[in-house]
């Protein structure tokens, strides 16, 4: 970060009450996002469902949680929802990402058409693309017949309906991972490529052995994105299967959204919140961690 | 000098594989929102009809009250942007200067939580104040997306804003508020207008907090298009159509402001919801 050029100056005379600044946003961060957290943690000790009477009950609603198999069944899904949905665009993503950082005309174009599906309304694009994935009329069972492949069901069969899934977010959130390695790519040093010519080294040697290793920090910081934002999807799986067929492709947010705005068991969805939040912030703890390690043994090595 | 300009073609090439999904997807959607149903039932699916179908936009506007969703939609990230930047940019400054790194943990964990569990209990809020059924809960509730992007961006942006002619101005006597606006607040005019343009992104295309706290007349574009899934029997041309009225407002602003939006992202690495 940049914040650390300034350090080390000396104290201003004048120094204003920065903290005034701050204050509006700090009124709002607490009323919309404190509060919030406070209240879905006293909701948690209580068994409430809308319209019924409300009665303290301390954990039980937690331990609700580890016995309900539908639980376990949609962090299941989560789990490969997001490896799936990590992994994809992580790969496809740096190999754009090599691509762009090539010179070659209307590369600025291009890139902007890239960038498009990550800034499109999901809703609107899951709509699309459930129409794409009909087995009857959809475009893509057509693009497949035309390769000989039969055609599938897509969204539509529980046991492909979360790679179809993985495929429209992956198709929506490649360009993040590009532009992150993109500018981890224009950050390169150029003299160890110049002496690795020297020393004869051919195009995969220099990617394997030069670039990949140094643009690594950059592929963690958009694996840490992906896995948060993969963890927490919503809109796409909601338009598309809504946990559908039966529980095929319910993760852990869906269920979350029908116990608390389906059911209205509210005491439940708020316990199901908070363990939600805690394992987002474990994984992302794991990967900054990873992270760590990874610079650190790259320091140690040079 | 020939073989570089055969790289240069392969290159390009490569490139146009590359975007291809991203092309191909966008003309489909236009392709399905200008044919009659008999074309988009068709198989082998058509891609370019004989006849337009114009009357599926027409459709959309006459029969699903799109102009009042459409309002719904500016009005929300209208202001929930406006506020947004009213109290996200002196934030920014504020904590740049302070280097208060510990409130940008405070952002990083708004950019990890799950939507919902906000929703669970502004819903209850807003239930027990009386203002289910207005704009309001969404235009607060909207403050979640881009409150956070806004201060995220102008952390990032004020951290890289010189610090001297604030000193120089201080020193001459000018309050905090005047080193402010008339001093730092120019010179981050850039950063301004990503953070904007992200906040107004984000938050256009929020559609978990309409799905909950919309009414039938509070509903924002996204929450539209879906709901139309499911109160009529589903006619793709429209549907299309309408995905693409909502949709094509952040498309045209990505494809005009492509650098702003790619400094953003790459430097914040923001995404609401």
């Amino acid at each position: 970060m940049a914040a650390t050029v300034q350090a080390g100056r000396r104290p201003l005379r004048l120094a204003p009450n920065y903290w005034l600044f701050v204050l509006p946003a700090l009124i709002v961060v607490l009323a919309v996002i404190v509060f919030p957290w406070a209240f879905t943690i006293w909701m948690s000790g209580n068994e409430w469902t809308l319209g019924s009477p409300r009665s303290f009950v301390g954990f039980a609603n937690y331990l609700r949680l580890w016995a309900d198999p539908r639980f376990w069944e949609s962090l299941g899904h989560t789990l490969w929802y997001t490896l799936l949905s990590v992994v994809m665009p992580l790969i496809l993503g740096t190999l754009a990402a090599l691509i762009f950082d090539a010179r070659f005309p209307w590369r600025g174009f291009l890139r902007g058409i890239f960038v498009m599906p990550m800034m499109a309304t999901p809703v609107a694009i899951a709509l699309v693309w459930t129409m794409m994935f009909h087995p009857q009329l959809g475009v893509l069972n057509y693009l497949l017949s035309l390769v000989g492949i039969p055609a599938q069901e897509w969204i539509f069969n529980p046991s492909t309906v979360i790679p179809s899934l993985v495929a429209v977010e992956t198709w929506q959130w490649t360009p993040l991972v590009m532009l992150i390695v993109l500018g981890g790519l224009a950050s390169l040093p150029r003299d160890p490529y110049e002496s690795a010519e020297i020393d004869g080294a051919n195009g995969w040697q220099k990617f394997y052995h030069l670039t990949l290793p140094m643009i690594a920090p950059f592929i963690m910081v958009a694996a840490i994105i992906r896995s948060i934002d993969a963890l927490k999807s919503f809109d796409i799986i909601y338009a598309m299967t809504q946990g559908g067929p039966g529980t095929a492709s319910e993760t852990i947010n869906i269920y979350l959204y029908n116990t608390a705005f389906a059911y209205y068991d509210i005491g439940y969805s708020s316990a199901m919140a908070i363990i939600f939040f805690v394992i987002i912030v474990a994984l992302s703890l794991i990967l900054l961690m990873l992270r760590q390690r990874l610079q650190w043994s790259e320091a140690e090595g040079k | 000098m020939k073989s570089r300009l055969l790289n240069r073609i392969g290159l390009l090439f490569l490139a146009f594989v590359v975007v291809s999904p991203a092309i191909l997807f966008f003309l489909w959607m236009l392709s399905l929102s200008l044919k009659f149903e008999i074309d988009n039932g068709a198989y082998p699916p058509i891609f370019i009809p004989e006849r337009f179908a114009w009357s599926n936009y027409a459709q959309v506007f006459r029969e699903n009250n799109f102009l009042l969703y459409l309002w719904n939609s500016i009005l929300v990230t209208g202001t929930a942007t406006a506020l947004a930047l009213l109290i996200g940019v002196p934030a920014g400054y504020g904590i740049a200067r302070l280097k208060a790194e510990k409130a940008a943990v405070v952002v990083m964990i708004a950019r990890m939580t799950p939507g919902l569990s906000y929703l669970i209990p502004l819903y209850l809020l807003f239930q027990w104040v009386g203002l289910v059924g207005t704009i309001w809960p969404q235009i607060i509730i909207h403050l979640v997306v881009t409150v956070p992007i806004v201060v995220w961006v102008m952390i990032g942006y004020f951290e890289t804003t010189p610090i001297e002619l604030e000193e120089a101005a201080s020193i001459d006597g000018a309050s905090a508020w005047q080193v402010f606006s008339m001093v730092a607040l120019p010179i981050a005019r850039p950063g301004i207008v990503v953070a904007l343009i992200l906040a107004v992104i984000f938050s256009w295309n929020n559609f978990v907090f309409g799905v909950v706290l919309a009414s039938r007349e509070t509903r924002t574009l996204p929450v539209a298009v879906y709901n139309m899934l499911s109160y009529e029997q589903v006619s793709w041309g429209p549907l299309a159509a309408a995905a693409l009225v909502v949709t094509l407002p952040v498309l045209v602003l990505t494809m005009l402001a492509q650098r702003q939006i790619v400094a953003g992202l790459t430097a914040g690495a923001v995404k609401g919801g």
